[in-house]
């Protein structure tokens, strides 16, 4: 049923039509409304969960492991600071191979502090070995996180979903909220096959030697190249159940026949989508928004780009000392392909500078600009700047 | 697109009001967009609120930069005449206030109007919360939507005496002002 909803409302109710089994988690700005309305739902005996109230964010991905690695099907949500505080358990739940869900709120990372959105936390671990999931609108939110559910169990991979800070969180907007019923139907009850089990006893987290280390590894990416088929497959039938597509590893708008292309991920599409709606057919653009970050889909997005001169990459994070994270990887993924069209790698918006919605036509005009450097940090204003900087 | 920007300081329910705008432009058949802008967060800060409210789905996220529309809770805010930033050629202010319109009108070259929302809300539910006033006001003034959609969107937030009390004052804050004086700017 269609309403106006907040995102982070949105989500407590889809978590909770999801029945999790438990529910761990500290709030931290801005994902303390999800937290905060699951708490309620439990509290009004809407939802039947084992709500554990932690001390620390580390204490909730621990708790989170634990319950589903006994079985239960586990839910938890953080942002920012709150990451790096899991990011050792976040490195054990996924070499584990514990199937749960995770909603990132991405927010900046200190220092200097931020409350304000951009994605330095989910990157930072995004070598953890988790499925990374990026929601351009809350609506996506929503079946990203019905989705995620199953797809954890289907691949015994963890799932996060990354939905950007404020932008989504703290919005309100027209959802159309499937029913209890529909996701009951779809969600099937939570099975682990390595679950703990006292009459079939098995061992988790032991010591490893250097002997079956790499296979260790191996394994676990070798399961997350396969979870793309997954993840695609499932969205399709999330499709054929509610008629909504939530976009499978990539989606691709605007003009085929376009030579300029732009990939983003999260909310920042919708902006870019905006933009390109108030330009003319001849400024008109190939957006490919990026949804599956990890795993990283090599094979759709050289698909993606056939026929573009241009390639803008939009980051919404940096790597100090190297330039654009989601630019250097697409940059790696396209390197050995004919005719691979010249990539333009632009960070923006972090620690929530606004994106506005001449942003597109700006980019645009960038390409035009001879000695363009291949990454730039593209809304920094240079009087802001330390002389020596600029 | 309409677009409008609500200022207030913490503790007056521009975010509420934001959310409540939206609800019931939902109500009435819009696709509707509604977030806050928040700094530290504290009783008393200056706080933004925006709305989009539009016929089509709202992929825009920036915030509201050139709006149609300002509503301001809190007078003292007319300090700062940065508040006007942005508000298109035709906008219009309204402002929560016992000052003269012309008097605003004159000193931010727009158009503007006063509504002693604080006043309203205090008499008629005993609290100085003037966001669910001015939305009935500027309802009345834009004719953006009929006052039920409001008062279906109230319905969603509060129950018993206090919704009683909200509906009664919406009644008669959206009567209390010039109807569809700003219609304009909606039908452009």
């Amino acid at each position: 049923m269609r309403e106006a909803i907040e995102g982070s409302l949105a989500i407590a109710r889809a978590v909770s039509m999801c029945k999790p089994d438990v529910v761990a988690a500290y709030p931290i700005t801005p994902q303390t409304h999800i937290v905060e309305n699951l708490s309620r739902l439990v509290a009004e005996g809407d939802l039947h969960t084992e709500f554990v109230s932690v001390e620390s964010e580390f204490s909730a991905a621990s708790v989170v492991l634990g319950a589903a690695a006994a079985g239960a099907r586990a839910y938890t949500a953080t942002a920012s600071q709150g990451v790096l505080l899991m990011a050792e358990v976040l490195f054990n739940i996924a070499g584990l191979r514990i199937p749960l869900v995770m909603t990132v709120a991405n927010r900046a990372v200190s220092a200097p502090l931020s409350i304000w959105n951009d994605h330095s936390d989910s990157m930072a671990v995004r070598d953890s070995g988790w499925i990374q999931l990026h929601c351009s609108d809350n609506q996506e939110a929503v079946d990203t996180t019905i989705q995620a559910f199953r797809i954890a169990q289907e691949t015994e991979l963890p799932v996060m979903v990354c939905m950007d800070g404020f932008i989504l969180t703290h919005t309100m907007e027209v959802i159309d909220m499937p029913s209890q019923a529909d996701v009951q139907a779809w969600l099937p009850p939570f099975e682990f096959s390595r679950k703990l089990d006292p009459a079939d006893p098995k061992s988790f987290g032991m010591l490893v030697s250097p002997d079956y280390f790499a296979e260790i590894r191996y394994s676990h990416h070798a399961a997350m190249l396969k979870s793309l088929n997954v993840i695609e497959a499932l969205d399709r039938d999330w499709a054929s159940l509610t008629g909504r597509s939530t976009g499978g590893l990539l989606t691709v708008e605007g003009a085929a026949d376009a030579t300029v292309g732009i990939i983003a991920m999260g909310s920042t599409v919708g902006t870019l989508r905006a933009g390109m709606a108030q330009q003319s057919a001849a400024n008109e653009t190939r957006l490919i928004k990026l949804r599956a970050f990890r795993p990283f889909p090599t094979e759709a997005l050289r698909a993606a780009v056939q026929g573009l001169q241009h390639l803008i990459v939009i980051d919404r994070a940096i790597s100090p000392g190297l330039g654009g994270i989601l630019g250097t990887e697409v940059s790696a993924a396209l390197a050995d392909m004919p005719d691979r069209p010249r990539l333009h790698n632009h960070a923006l918006g972090l620690g929530g500078r606004d994106i506005p919605e001449s942003i597109y036509a700006d980019l645009l005009a960038a390409i035009r600009e001879p000695d363009a450097p291949e990454f730039s940090i593209f809304d920094v204003d240079l009087a802001k700047l330390a002389t020596e900087d600029r | 697109m309409i677009e409008i920007r609500i200022h207030g300081r913490g503790g007056q329910g521009s975010v509420a009001a934001a959310y409540l705008l939206a609800s019931a432009a939902f109500e009435a058949g819009f696709q509707c967009q509604a977030f806050p802008s928040f700094g530290a967060e504290r009783r008393g800060a200056p706080v933004t609120a925006f709305v989009r409210i539009n016929n089509a789905p709202i992929h825009l996220r920036a915030q509201i930069r050139t709006p149609d529309y300002l509503i301001v809770q809190d007078d003292t805010l007319l300090q700062d005449h940065a508040i006007t930033a942005g508000l298109r050629p035709g906008g219009a202010m309204l402002v929560n206030s016992d000052r003269d319109n012309a008097d605003i009108a004159r000193v931010f070259g727009c158009r503007a109007l006063c509504v002693p929302a604080t006043r309203l809300a205090t008499e008629m539910i005993g609290r100085p919360i003037p966001n669910t006033a001015l939305l009935a006001a500027f309802l009345g003034l834009t004719d953006l939507m009929p006052l039920s959609a409001l008062a279906t969107a109230l319905e969603g937030r509060f129950t018993g005496d206090i919704l009683a009390r909200n509906l009664s004052l919406i009644e008669r804050a959206a009567a209390s002002v010039p109807q569809a004086q700003w219609k304009e700017p909606v039908d452009a």
